[in-house]
């Protein structure tokens, strides 16, 4: 049998997304194993992120630098910002490699089940944010599911009086789908939102 | 345990990787619960969302247990309300109401079937009006059902305005009248006048919110998304607006 300390890292790698406690312990012998090239490296990696890198102040993205470096790019387009729900979804944006705007972390979604209400969500700057005479432009690019969209329409009327425009990602067919496989809303949805050919 | 009904998908909280637990009012089996295996994959996570139409295959080892959902899409009725904030609303509102004021597994075909058919008349113009009168349904189902037939106090049926915040009794106009502050008004289309509009909604949504509060969920307040509805609703009489659309 495994030491507490085996034990211990075991439970902690469990809580990672994707890990069970099976697979946690294949991880954790594999570190083991692989002390000099993995786990020591890791650790160290470990400790450095947790010094280091922290929620930037103007946008709520992850960086080791404070504003973030998106944020502190002069060559961003400063007029408009795109408004996502978490850091991963910046994250998709920025491998889209589509935007060049800046953004705005929420950190969530309202949800009745989480107990997640506007007052939880990273609202106060964005205001001001979007006051901000350069801004233009803000893109709601949240998650096209009931919580998601509630939120950009609570995010949208806190936005009304900024004096930007408010847009937000189309909804329709992705790229690939099938029409026959596809749900009546998106089909609906993708209706609603043509465009000339 | 296997049956087979179809539901309504009031919530579905993630469980895993891909999985989630979804909440969803039957018409045989009421309020229940199941966990929907892959129900979170980008492939699928569109079916469980609030409002939506599901056939669903219940399986459990025993009764008492989770068991487990299959389930296939019938009507989306999220995808087609997405953009309008109103109609969300509500619908966010009618399932986070209907999660918590169900008891879990007793079936209530009626509210099922109120639910159902106020989520196909959302494309409708008195969507809102009828969203109040599934909640005065949803009293009713419970064993909290309002008396708004005739005056508390008279026992006429003319010109009732007001509703006891005690008894839930209609209260008429001329009786109601010294004591107006302390009671609700009641909207005229729920007794067959008045045509409504966002004026009559509010107080609708008022009179049923505040026995919803009551009784429903024991002094508990009413659902975050329920108490958004009425505030938006609330803003769309403060601005000078056109009716409901």
């Amino acid at each position: 049998m495994s030491g507490i300390e085996i034990e211990r890292l075991t439970q902690l790698l469990a809580k990672l997304p994707g890990l069970g406690p099976r697979s946690a312990r294949r991880a954790a012998l594999h570190l083991l194993k692989r002390r000099d090239s993995l786990l020591v490296p890791l650790a160290e990696a470990l400790t450095e992120v947790q010094q280091k890198v922290t929620n930037c102040t103007i946008c709520g993205n992850l960086d080791s630098c404070q504003p973030c470096a998106i944020c502190a790019d002069p060559s961003r387009d400063g007029s408009v910002i795109c408004i996502v729900e978490e850091v991963a979804d910046l994250w998709a944006m920025e491998r889209a490699r589509a935007f060049r705007g800046r953004y705005h972390v929420l950190g969530g979604t309202l949800s009745a089940l989480a107990g997640v209400g506007p007052d939880d969500l990273n609202l106060a700057g964005l205001v001001e944010r979007a006051r901000a005479e350069e801004v233009t432009e803000v893109i709601l690019a949240l998650n096209a599911t009931v919580d998601g969209q509630a939120t950009a329409h609570v995010v949208a009327d806190r936005l009304a009086h900024a004096g930007v425009a408010i847009s937000r990602l189309a909804q329709g067919v992705p790229l690939g789908g099938e029409l026959d496989y596809l749900d009546d809303g998106t089909l609906a949805a993708a209706l609603r939102a043509r465009r000339p050919a | 345990m296997d049956w087979t009904d179809q539901g309504i998908v009031l919530s579905a909280r993630a469980h895993g990787e891909n999985s989630a637990i979804a909440v969803l009012l039957t018409r045989e089996h009421g309020r229940h619960a199941g966990l929907a295996r892959g129900a979170r994959s980008p492939r699928k996570s569109g079916v469980l969302q609030p409002g939506n139409l599901v056939a669903a295959q219940w399986r459990a080892r025993i009764a008492e247990h989770l068991g487990q959902y299959l389930v296939e899409p019938l009507h989306s009725h999220a995808g087609l309300w997405l953009d309008d904030p109103l109609r969300l609303a509500a619908l966010s509102a009618a399932c986070a109401v209907a999660e918590a004021a169900l008891p879990e597994r007793e079936p209530h075909p009626a509210v099922f079937d109120g639910l159902r058919a106020w989520l196909d008349g959302l494309p409708g113009p008195f969507w809102a009006e009828a969203y109040v009168g599934w909640e005065l349904g949803l009293l009713g189902e419970l064993g909290f059902g309002l008396e708004l037939d005739r005056c508390a106090v008279s026992g006429s049926n003319d010109f009732l305005a007001y509703v006891s915040p005690r008894t839930g009794r209609a209260v008429s106009q001329a009786a109601g009248e010294p004591f107006h502050d302390r009671l609700l008004p009641l909207p005229g289309f729920l007794i067959g006048q008045g045509g409504g509009g966002p004026a009559e909604i509010i107080d609708g949504l008022a009179l049923t919110g505040h026995f919803l509060e009551r009784h429903a969920f024991a002094g508990a307040p009413l659902p975050a998304a329920r108490l958004r509805l009425a505030e938006r609703l609330a803003t769309i009489r403060a601005a000078p607006p056109p009716p409901i659309p």
